[in-house]
């Protein structure tokens, strides 16, 4: 096959750590990267939830002082993430009109929006600052990895909620495999941690309220989850044709094997084991793997009561009990449109190294856990040819499957 | 209280860097926004807006168009304190 969609590069910037190395050094060692919130305003707007993943290297100390100005922190973050990703990959001098941008966000520019409707209700409609559109705009992320890059094929930006990252990831192999583009910057964003954002998700119960306990309280699978936590974060990565890939010499870390997206048509907020499956058998029919052949899930698992227990059952419907399953959001918090993205290159990584990262946090799994959960510690894949499934499920019925394959 | 000019002219040096990353020193009298410091019309909205709050003045939208030099700036914002 010389149309495979291959992986040349990867960058992330997370609550374990400021680069792709870091991430993964800490994800294997089962640290969280979840801590209390120092900020002022959790005190002055008596935030319900007061603890959340920020980065563990703030956007500030890397970007210069315009880039921080003109960018919302989520745009900061892709392009932190973009600038690991592309250097990873070799900074190829290629077409830029066969590059193109695939990066997504959950939400968009909340800051910027919240922030600037502040400066128009404390000093004036000529105190919004000019840059409010084009640093508010979902897009913007998007736009400024092309422009980072200098890809001109199209600068997308799928927005699915918490599917959004993986989403990203399948429409990019999917760009590739229609001819479009050679090479595509592909991954989610996002910068959520705000206190109406973190009151939103509180209201809908949706968010743990652990506040005792921050770096216990994401415990997928666990008995006592009470919601999920917040992350904030980008991961991205560089997509490639592997005919591309290999005339250039190019490091390859794995292979696109399969993309299933399906929605529920059901329910604005409710996930739907139905839709879910129906992503994972179709991503594993693309991929012309058997189950079998699936060594690890890097599972969405948020670590919300009813969100859990439906995805392991849909895993063990479609793969048994055989898989290696990992929920990195017990480190990470979750990132919502970054966390597919991120959760990819854990997958990616997981292959490269045969060691799938822990869940932490989980001293009482549920008794009926249908899956092979791997808690604490990583546990050892197989050698061979193997390959790993990443889901990623999104208010609004959004379900995006991934299967990535050994090289 | 007024601002002298060579205040004006530091603060709006430092505004620029700010927004553009030009080194301060870089922004003089002489130069033009747009043919030198290659500030565009979106950049200089946000330049004009940032120095509206520092220098407590007005500049009108139509104002800014004729604020081809740093010169111009500095002399429209000390005029427009007093």
């Amino acid at each position: 096959m010389t149309n495979h969609v291959v992986i040349t590069g990867l960058g992330v910037t997370s609550p374990l750590g400021g680069d792709v190395a870091s991430t993964w050094e800490a994800a294997l060692a089962g640290r969280s990267g979840v801590n209390t919130l120092e900020h002022d305003w959790v005190e002055q707007y008596d935030a319900p939830v007061r603890f959340a993943g920020e980065l563990a290297v703030p956007a500030a100390e890397v970007l210069s002082v315009p880039e921080t100005r003109r960018m919302d922190p989520s745009a900061q973050y892709a392009v932190v993430a973009a600038r690991e990703a592309w250097a990873d990959a070799g900074s190829p001098e290629l077409d830029p009109t066969r590059l193109a941008t695939v990066v997504a966000s959950g939400i968009g520019g909340v800051w910027t929006l919240l922030s600037q409707w502040d400066n128009y209700k404390e000093k004036g409609p000529r105190r919004v600052s000019p840059l409010t559109v084009p640093m508010l705009m979902p897009n913007a992320p998007s736009a400024q990895v092309s422009m980072l890059v200098g890809a001109r094929a199209g600068a997308h930006t799928p927005v699915s909620a918490c599917a959004s990252g993986a989403e990203a990831i399948g429409y990019a192999a999917q760009i590739i495999l229609s001819g479009r583009a050679d090479v595509v910057l592909a991954g989610g964003t996002e910068a959520p941690i705000h206190p109406l954002p973190l009151a939103a998700f509180a209201r809908m119960q949706a968010l743990s309220t652990r506040n005792d306990d921050p770096q216990g309280a994401s415990r997928p699978y666990d008995v006592t989850r009470d919601g999920f936590v917040m992350g904030e974060g980008a991961g991205i990565v560089v997509l490639e044709r592997e005919s591309h890939a290999r005339a250039r010499g190019a490091h390859i870390y794995a292979r696109i094997a399969g993309f299933g997206i399906t929605s529920d048509a059901a329910d604005i907020a409710a996930p739907s084991p139905e839709g879910q499956e129906r992503a994972m058998r179709a991503a594993l029919a693309e991929s012309e793997l058997s189950a079998s052949d699936i060594v690890h899930v890097n599972a969405h698992a948020t670590s919300t009561p009813v969100g859990d227990m439906g995805e392991a059952g849909v895993i063990a419907k479609v793969l048994g009990d055989r898989a290696a399953v990992s929920a990195t959001k017990s480190m990470t918090g979750h990132l919502l449109g970054g966390a597919g993205a991120l959760e990819t290159i854990f997958t990616v990584l997981a292959l490269r190294d045969r060691k799938a990262p822990p869940t932490i946090n989980v001293t009482q799994p549920e008794p009926d856990l249908p899956i092979d959960l791997v808690r604490d510690v990583p546990r050892d894949l197989p050698a061979g040819d193997v390959a790993a499934f990443n889901n990623g499920f999104g208010f609004g019925g959004h379900n995006a499957s991934l299967i990535i394959a050994s090289v | 209280m007024a601002h002298s000019e060579d205040e004006i002219l530091a603060g709006l040096a430092e505004i620029v860097n700010e927004e553009t990353g030009l080194p301060t020193d870089a922004v003089t009298t002489d130069k033009s926004f747009t043919e030198d410091l290659d500030i565009d019309s979106l950049t200089m909205m946000t330049v004009v807006s940032v120095a509206e709050e520092k220098f407590g003045v007005t500049i009108p939208d139509e104002e800014v168009k004729n604020l081809a030099t740093v010169g111009d700036a500095v002399r429209y914002i000390a005029q427009a304190q007093s």
